[in-house]
């Protein structure tokens, strides 16, 4: 979709104010990391995946996305995510207390002793297919110009543009997909722009902008 | 904090933080969430992984040939072999700067970043300024970090826009040939394995 969050090339956004990396918290306040836990926790339910969790943050209108700040989005995220997959109630959300007693044999799907293993095993988005990859190392594409509603990881700023085919990542969980809940895999391609193909008279043409784009969203230049 | 950390971290509303304490207890209250788990998962971003994961890969590729040409040909197994491994980090790719090429990171759609070697990102990497401004003008945002390079070196920026996260190796500060891995790995900044800076020379260290 395109949203707010494909910020690539947006001008009037302001400095950057980097925060000295000596003196920068991880979190700024306690109910960031509240947030972020709970998240991460929530989220091993299994109800939904990555892309999404992703998707969920995108959706808000555009003009809460820009205001929140980052932690805000993602508790405006997970809120959605548990309404839409029914582990919550708006009334529950919203006096933060349980419609009925919770079933005493309901347990987390997360404890506290497996976290360190979730966390080391990660999740791999490396598929196995049967297709070879459409395009070689060298090759010349094009990004198709499409403006899908739903979720995708083609941003905007490469969409239309002609860039080479310099590295094969294999095949990945494509987002655009998995989005709607269906894991199917796509050759994931390393794709190098010119920083003047992708900003004209703007760019620099020593800079190029590597973007990893997946094969749907290409044709041949 | 002294200074102010721009529109992207004003202070929420003060609401904010009861919602959370509410949404917190009605999911433990469910059974969705286990409260001793949230503690682990914070002390674990918060304590355990950083940068100085990340940090101790680089000086390691730079005291140790084919550990970088590992490191540069199989990110994630070289990596997974200093025992980093795991979440946000199940695909990692390093790019190496040279004399010539310098190399910048960015997730422009949102913040993905290699946790198991740098931790969670700084806010400033999850902000839109940044998110907008590294692949249409990186020199600008080098400059704002206060890294200047000469005219004549390249600038590849990398969006993390897959699963694929990115890892910068900086170069090697002169004058430390004869440092030890521990001391180079003082030398390696966060920012610097992320593009926005150079590694740090070793004066500026030492006066630390």
């Amino acid at each position: 979709m395109n949203g707010p969050h494909d910020l690539g090339g947006q001008h009037g956004l302001g400095p950057i104010y980097p925060e000295s990396e000596h003196e920068e918290p991880v979190f700024h306040a306690n109910w960031e990391r509240r947030v972020f836990a709970l998240t991460l926790a929530a989220g091993a339910a299994g109800k939904w995946n990555l892309d999404q969790s992703r998707h969920a943050r995108e959706r808000q209108h555009p003009v809460a996305y820009l205001r929140h700040s980052y932690y805000e989005n993602w508790l405006a995220g997970l809120e959605t995510l548990l309404l839409e997959n029914n582990m919550v109630t708006p009334n529950e959300l919203a006096s933060g207390i349980a419609d009925s007693p919770p079933d005493p044999n309901h347990s987390p799907p997360l404890r506290a002793d497996d976290v360190a293993s979730a966390l080391q095993r990660g999740k791999s988005v490396q598929m196995t297919i049967e297709r070879s990859a459409r395009f070689f190392i060298g090759e010349r594409i094009r990004v198709v110009n499409n403006h899908p509603r739903g979720h995708t990881r083609a941003p905007r700023y490469t969409r239309g543009r002609t860039g080479l085919i310099r590295a094969h990542h294999g095949a990945h969980v494509f987002p655009d997909q998995n989005a709607n809940g269906a894991r199917v895999g796509e050759p994931l391609y390393s794709v190098e722009f010119t920083s003047c193909e992708l900003w004209g008279t703007s760019g620099n043409p020593l800079d190029t902008i590597r973007v990893d784009l997946f094969e749907p969203y290409l044709e041949h230049a | 904090m002294s200074h102010d950390h721009s529109d992207e971290h004003t202070e929420p509303p003060p609401d904010v933080e009861l919602r959370v304490k509410a949404l917190e207890t009605l999911l433990v209250e469910k059974g969705l969430v286990d409260l001793a788990a949230l503690d682990v998962l914070i002390d674990t971003y918060e304590n355990q992984v950083g940068p100085r994961n990340g940090a101790q890969v680089v000086a390691k590729a730079w005291t140790d040939s084919a550990y970088r040409t590992w490191l540069l040909e199989d990110a994630a197994a070289a990596i997974s072999s200093l025992g980093f491994a795991g979440r946000q980090g199940e695909h990692i790719t390093v790019v190496e700067n040279t004399p010539g090429v310098h190399n910048l990171v960015v997730c422009t759609l949102c913040s993905c970043y290699p946790w198991p070697v740098l931790g969670l990102p700084p806010i400033w990497y999850k902000s839109a300024p940044y998110r907008a401004r590294a692949v249409a003008d990186p020199r600008g945002v080098l400059t704002e970090f206060g890294t200047e390079l000469p005219d004549d070196t390249q600038i590849h920026v990398w969006d993390s826009t897959a699963e694929m996260r990115y890892l910068v190796l900086p170069e090697r500060p002169a004058d430390t040939d004869d440092w030890s891995a521990e001391d180079l790995a003082v030398l390696v900044s966060r920012n610097a394995m992320i593009g926005t800076e150079k590694a740090r020379l070793p004066k500026k260290a030492r006066q630390k």
